[in-house]
């Protein structure tokens, strides 16, 4: 867990402060709804169909099992008693009110939550791996860097108006879960020959209208530089960028009307006069930065203790331990993901209750911790792995324990039609058919890893172009269909899918689905080829004409 | 941005005016007396250009009771009740189509 400092919890409290003002005039009429709309957006407040939703930010995935249980009370006193975590380590409130945000936001500041930053064109909230700081085999901690660049990106004067929202995501594991290709900035860290520790820097990634994988700028930054060049490439965007167009005011165009050599080369030179700045990043305030990281004091475990060699007679808990429980860094422990994907529910929503229930047990399983994924599930990152069996209990108590992580019914989607102001058609109604279609635990086992992200709109919020199998909702004459594209993936190989064919009715999106993995079942070379990677080598036709034959 | 009022008005059909309440976002819609009503039935129903951009007027001019106000379709069936006229707008009207993981 990262403890806010005294600064931190000034500049949260006078923001809630001044926010409870701009309401109160906005209320009375001195300010108009162009005046505040600015306002409103600068704390996480849009308006959406059926009341205003409020974005709380949940900086680089982490929670401490307080600051849950006061989203939970958020959900529950302000909304109708649950929220909705994002594909961007938000969580969403979709019924608050606005006379009533001021005290909401009161209430996360207690705890050092804020919606700053959650909206706006500006730098958004720093996303990070998810299992950062306990996933084995990582370069370090990556959100010490997050952390970074939350300070210095909070508030800043220069990054507050740029041409669009910009948005970074940092990892330090071989294996990307942050999803840093599909960012404006995406960082990777790693170590030089020389054994120091820098970034391999990513620019104009991003999903949307136009989607762009990123591409490297600069192969190592020394993590000293990092401020320094991370401004550089965002004077660059800010002096370059388009404000005449906000189809084409993201960093991604500009670099890819530039071109990434042009666009480098305009880095470096700013780069280089900035270099020895006082943004040069000196030991001391990483060290601060990381010393105010608590790592829990973890106890020598063995790695198969009897609770675990005993529980293993129930499948049930095998099943849930296999597919949800993943290494951690010390031995005896492990990560465990919790499904906010239950069979027919909507993908990433979690009752105030369950989030009480999750907290209750980070206190007694994960030294108070907890984990919010892009994938829009959760995670316990530090559980002792002689309580897996009590704990699966306590989860599937709760509704959090399906044994779907990463398999079919394990589906990214936005909120869709039902909430959202710019969707075209419904996500969560789709994404709840598809999970009933593949509810056998043993039919989606066989088919392993595969991952759908539905959008309801162009915006993307779904990521449906970095889904293995991607669905976006489209508008045609007054009816919703969906268009479908295979073969995107998000990690460090990531990808644009390709479209399969004509768009379909919404009646016909499960039943597409199905045929597209009844495709891959019958095209893969093996049992354990993914079906990804069956998409990669046999590209996208052979599953157009099975899908597309009879339609 | 530009204002409701000096985006072109074309209407098909019956339209109302919609919008959401300012101090708890609700849906409303505005009524033939200049209030607002959380009710479709209570809407004011348009027919013509000239008619909406009237009604649009006076509702964009309640800037502290609305936000958002904007013209939208709504079918009449024989019977005289009033249905939304797209399904943006049934679900404005009737809500989510899906159950709440907390019912209300």
């Amino acid at each position: 867990m990262y403890a806010y400092d005294e600064l931190d919890r000034t500049i949260i409290n006078e923001r809630v402060e001044e926010f409870r003002d701009q309401v109160k005039r906005r209320l009375s009429g001195e300010l108009t709804e162009d005046e505040f709309k600015m306002l409103r957006l600068q704390n996480g407040v849009y308006l959406q169909l059926h009341a205003y939703m409020f974005r709380v930010a949940i900086p680089y995935g982490t929670l401490s099992s307080e600051q849950l249980r006061r989203l939970a009370h958020v959900a529950r006193k302000y909304d109708r008693g649950y929220g909705h975590f994002t594909t961007r380590q938000n969580i969403q409130f979709n019924w608050i009110k606005l006379a009533e945000l001021p005290d909401a936001l009161a209430d996360l500041a207690d705890v050092g939550i804020h919606a700053m930053q959650t909206s706006g064109n500006n730098t958004r909230n720093v996303t990070s791996d998810q299992w950062a700081g306990v996933a084995p085999g990582e370069v370090e901690d990556p959100r010490i860097w997050s952390e970074l660049l939350r300070q210095y990106t909070t508030l800043h004067p220069e990054f507050s108006f740029l041409p669009r929202k910009f948005k970074f995501a940092i990892t330090a594991s071989d294996h990307d879960r942050a999803a840093i290709k599909v960012h404006d900035i995406g960082l990777r860290l790693h170590k030089n020959a020389d054994g120091e520790t820098g970034f391999e820097v990513l620019v104009g990634g991003g999903l949307g209208r136009t989607p762009f994988i990123g591409k490297t700028i600069k192969p190592f930054v020394h993590g000293h530089d990092l401020l320094s060049y991370v401004e550089a490439i965002l004077r660059v965007y800010n002096q370059y960028g388009r404000r005449d167009n906000i189809y084409k005011a993201r960093i991604k165009i500009l670099v890819h009307e530039l071109g990434i050599e042009k666009f480098a080369r305009e880095v470096e030179e700013e780069w280089l006069q900035m270099r020895d700045s006082a943004l040069q990043i000196d030991d001391s305030v990483i060290a601060d930065i990381r010393s105010r990281f608590s790592y829990p004091a973890y106890e020598k475990l063995p790695h198969t203790p009897d609770e675990l060699k005993k529980a293993a007679h129930d499948p049930h808990f095998e099943a849930w331990r296999r597919n949800s429980t993943f290494p951690h860094k010390a031995p005896g422990y492990a990560i465990v993901v919790l499904s906010l994907k239950p069979v027919g529910g909507p993908p990433g929503d979690a009752t105030a209750d369950q989030m009480d229930a999750i907290a209750d047990l980070a206190d007694k399983y994960s030294f108070g911790e907890i984990r919010v994924g892009h994938e829009q599930n959760l995670a316990l990152p530090h559980v002792a792995r002689r309580d897996l069996p009590a704990l699966w209990k306590a989860l599937d108590s709760i509704g959090v324990a399906t044994p779907n992580v990463n398999l079919v019914s394990d589906i990214i989607a936005c909120p869709g039609l039902d909430y959202c102001s710019l969707a075209n058609a419904r996500s969560i109604p789709i994404a709840q058919e598809l999970t009933r279609r593949f509810a056998n635990h043993d039919t989606a086992n066989l088919i392993g890893r595969l991952h759908i992200n539905i959008s309801g709109c162009i915006n993307a919020c779904g990521h449906h172009h970095v889904g293995h199998i991607g669905i976006l909702g489209v508008e045609k004459n007054g009816e919703e269909f969906y268009q479908i594209t295979i073969g995107g993936r998000a990690d460090e190989k990531a990808e644009v899918g390709t479209l399969i064919g004509p768009a379909v009715p919404y009646g016909d999106v499960a039943d597409v689905v199905e045929d597209i993995v009844e495709a891959y079942l019958a095209l893969r070379a093996r049992p354990d080829e993914l079906f990804i990677d069956t998409v990669k080598r046999l590209g996208v036709e052979p599953f157009r004409e099975r899908v597309y034959a009879t339609r | 941005m530009t204002s409701p009022l000096q985006q072109k008005i074309k209407i098909t059909g019956p339209s109302v005016i919609t919008a959401n309440r300012t101090w708890d976002g609700i849906v409303i819609w505005r009524t033939a007396t200049k209030a607002w009503s959380a009710e479709l039935s209570d809407a004011a129903i348009v027919r013509t250009a000239d008619e909406a951009r009237a009604l649009l007027a006076e509702s964009v001019a309640d800037d502290v009771g609305a936000i958002g106000a904007y013209i939208a379709p709504v079918d009449i069936r024989d019977s005289g009740k009033v249905k939304p006229g797209n399904l943006r707008e049934h679900i404005r009207s009737a809500g989510v189509t899906i159950e709440l993981p907390v019912p209300a």
